[in-house]
């Protein structure tokens, strides 16, 4: 407690004591960064490595990101002893309509939320917040009833259409509208254009931003949804690729462990939102940072 | 700032447009607008939700429609099944909250400490690279829970990388998958309790004997509750990242100025600032926390000894595998209602930060759950 009078007068000895100390935090700052590092990339290195190993190479060195011999065999058996090209294709499909769908149907009512004054506007927007706390897992059952009442279960149609629009979605693009002066669209409807108009050549060209977060975030959650391909398909041919991969680790590849081959169709199913999140990184940490920076 | 400026102009801008017949105009357009959202919500959201409350009141089998006369109802008794009536139901249901309650018991610490430590070290300014480490630490968060449980079944395997590092230091690992033995009962083991002390081998509440109740997390969940710190942890460090950067630099210098050591500036200055994240990365972590599906169905699917059952798979065993629909629904909606409460306990909290601080109210999840 003493060091505020000492400050003023540093002596030398002070000083390199100092740059002593800042040095071993340093020291200690990269230290951590470094184990948590390999923490939380290490198992990623470790999974390429027995992907490309042979069986009892994998069970003998685990740790080894070192594959000896180096061989692709698992990789053949994904694609010749597995579904997995058929499971990559609607998981493709699957993804590619969800996130056309959510882009355009989540900006739509984003706009209509944030934008233009019709009666219902605010219950509807309370509603939109209120079905975000709607947990996921509790609408596993109620989906399966709605979708085998509505005969959309086992069909490629119950593994898209429920998905075509999410609330989260609505919410990141009101609140980027609100952003957005309104001038623009005014001078735009004093012209003549009409409201969808305005909203298509006029507002959306302005919200490629947020356009481009929702884009990811679809993408993101569609190649990745499990649960909902759970309990709205049961037919092998239309497994997607979170689903096909759960099937074959519980057991559907008979005796054996067979650890390259499950490590390496896990490693494929990672590769595009890897890719993704190496590109658009910056937009994968703004959401996050959003979520809580604006609480 | 600038966004807040915008808004603020666009408000202020609202009204001059109120002109003509613009407006009726306008009520048909977002009618038309907020048209596919709705019917997509309602009909695959609402509407649902209101079918599973009627069907946790039958006892349908999954046979023809649940709304039909031939389907028997039967009132409240899946729920009460689960709650005051001895039996199977009630054991399965209340060992998945016990097995949930130390879920969540040990994962929501762990992950907001490993956070914000995280966080706290990204953030110094003295170090280079935070960005590739940010990015190295926040990359699990974004992938898949299904392969990334994979990867995990083959880090934990008998001869997988974990008992290898263990080996390392001369420690025989268990077999993760296998062992149902619970930590604390490995823990009262330790110090010479083996089997129940009499006043705990039976008579505890809810059909489970304190015993059970005691037993801790097993050695199979401590696996899935490691995957699952280490998948969302970096969701939470970006938070608390945000909530630091708020931090001003002043106050920091201020107090070292002052005299005050690094664990005194953490404690009396960083820690307070950063509360309102910290109770949001709190209750976030809750809500996701019994919402744990996807890792128990690719890695334990209850087993073993069903001591990684959760009440989301068991209510989707309940529902997929023994076919009684009404059951599983009603442990949906135990479930449901316990969410909810937390949900609501961190709206109010987070609305009376708003109101001391205005902004943007809004959170996103991306938790090991998603809807």
């Amino acid at each position: 407690m003493a060091v505020l009078t000492d400050r003023p007068a540093a002596t030398p000895a002070r000083r390199h004591q100092r740059a002593a100390r800042t040095l071993a935090t340093r020291f200690l700052g990269y230290a951590t960064l470094v184990f948590f590092g390999l923490v939380f990339l290490y198992p990623f290195v470790i999974q390429i490595g027995n992907a490309l190993k042979t069986e009892p190479d994998a069970a003998a060195n685990p740790l080894s990101p070192f594959p000896d011999p180096l061989t692709v065999a698992g990789f053949e058996r994904i694609f010749a002893g597995t579904n997995f090209p058929l499971w990559l294709g609607n998981s493709l499909l699957v993804t590619v309509l969800v996130t056309i769908g959510r882009v355009f149907f989540d900006s739509l009512a984003g706009y209509a939320l944030a934008r233009l004054r019709f009666r219902g506007r605010g219950g509807l927007f309370a509603a939109v917040i209120a079905v975000m706390a709607v947990p996921g897992v509790v609408l596993l059952i109620p989906k399966f009833l709605v979708l085998n009442q509505l005969g959309l279960y086992n069909s490629y149609a119950g593994l898209v259409v429920p998905l075509l629009a999410d609330a989260a979605g609505v919410f990141i693009m009101k609140q980027f509208f609100e952003s957005i002066p309104v001038s623009v669209e005014e001078a735009a409807r004093i012209d003549g254009a009409s409201i969808f108009r305005t909203f298509w050549s006029v507002v959306l060209p302005m919200a490629k931003p947020a356009l481009i977060t929702l884009t990811i975030l679809s993408f993101q959650g569609s190649w990745n949804e499990f649960p909902h391909s759970l309990v709205s398909v049961q037919d092998p041919d239309l497994f997607t690729l979170p689903r096909g991969l759960a099937d074959l680790v519980s057991g559907s590849l008979g005796k054996g462990t067979q650890y390259p081959l499950k490590l390496g169709a896990a490693l494929l199913a990672t590769i595009p939102v890897a890719i993704i999140f190496v590109v658009f990184q910056r937009y994968f940490v703004r959401d996050a940072n959003d979520g809580s920076d604006k609480g | 700032m600038a966004t807040e400026t915008l808004t603020a102009v666009a408000t202020a801008d609202g009204p001059r447009r109120r002109r003509g017949g613009i407006r009726s105009n306008e009520n048909l357009a977002g009618w038309l607008f907020v048209a596919p959202v709705i019917v997509i919500l309602g009909l695959f959201l609402l509407l649902p939700i209101l079918m599973a409350l009627w069907v946790s009141l039958t006892d349908w089998n999954g046979q023809g429609s649940p709304f039909t006369g031939d389907v028997p109802f039967v009132g409240g008794h899946n729920y009460t099944q689960l709650s005051t009536e001895d039996g199977l139901a009630r054991r399965d249901f209340m060992t998945s909250i016990r097995n949930n309650i130390y879920y969540v018991a040990i994962v929501v610490p762990a992950q907001t400490v490993l956070a914000l430590g995280l966080a706290l070290v990204v953030n110094n300014r003295m170090l280079k690279g935070k960005s590739f480490f940010r990015s190295a630490f926040y990359f699990p968060s974004v992938t898949s829970s299904v392969a990334i449980s994979v990867v995990f079944l083959f880090l934990f395997a008998n001869s997988g990388a974990v008992n290898a590092l263990l080996g390392v230091v001369g420690i025989d690992g268990p077999e993760w998958f296998a062992d149902s033995r619970g930590v604390l009962h490995l823990l009262f083991g330790a110090v010479g309790v083996d089997s129940p002390p009499a006043a705990l081998a039976d008579g505890g509440p809810f059909g489970l004997t304190w015993w059970d109740w005691l037993a801790g997390p097993s050695v199979a969940m401590i696996s899935i509750i490691t995957l699952v710190v280490w998948t969302t942890s970096g969701t939470f460090m970006l938070m608390f990242l945000a909530g630091l950067q708020n931090v001003p630099v002043t106050l920091d210098e201020a107090s070292t100025l002052d005299g005050a050591s690094r664990w005194q500036r953490f404690r009396y200055v960083t820690l307070p600032m950063i509360r309102p994240t910290t109770f949001l990365v709190l209750t976030l972590g809750m809500i996701g926390s019994w919402q744990v599906f996807d890792q128990v169905y690719v890695m334990s699917q209850g087993d073993p000894a069903k001591t990684t059952l959760t009440p989301a798979y068991l209510s989707y065993r309940t529902a997929f595998r023994d076919f009684d629909y009404g059951s599983g629904a009603a442990i949906s909606f135990v479930l449901f209602l316990i969410i909810i409460v937390l949900t609501l306990i961190q709206r109010r909290a987070l609305a009376e930060r708003d109101t001391d601080r205005p902004r943007r109210g809004w959170r996103r999840r991306r938790v090991p759950e998603r809807s």
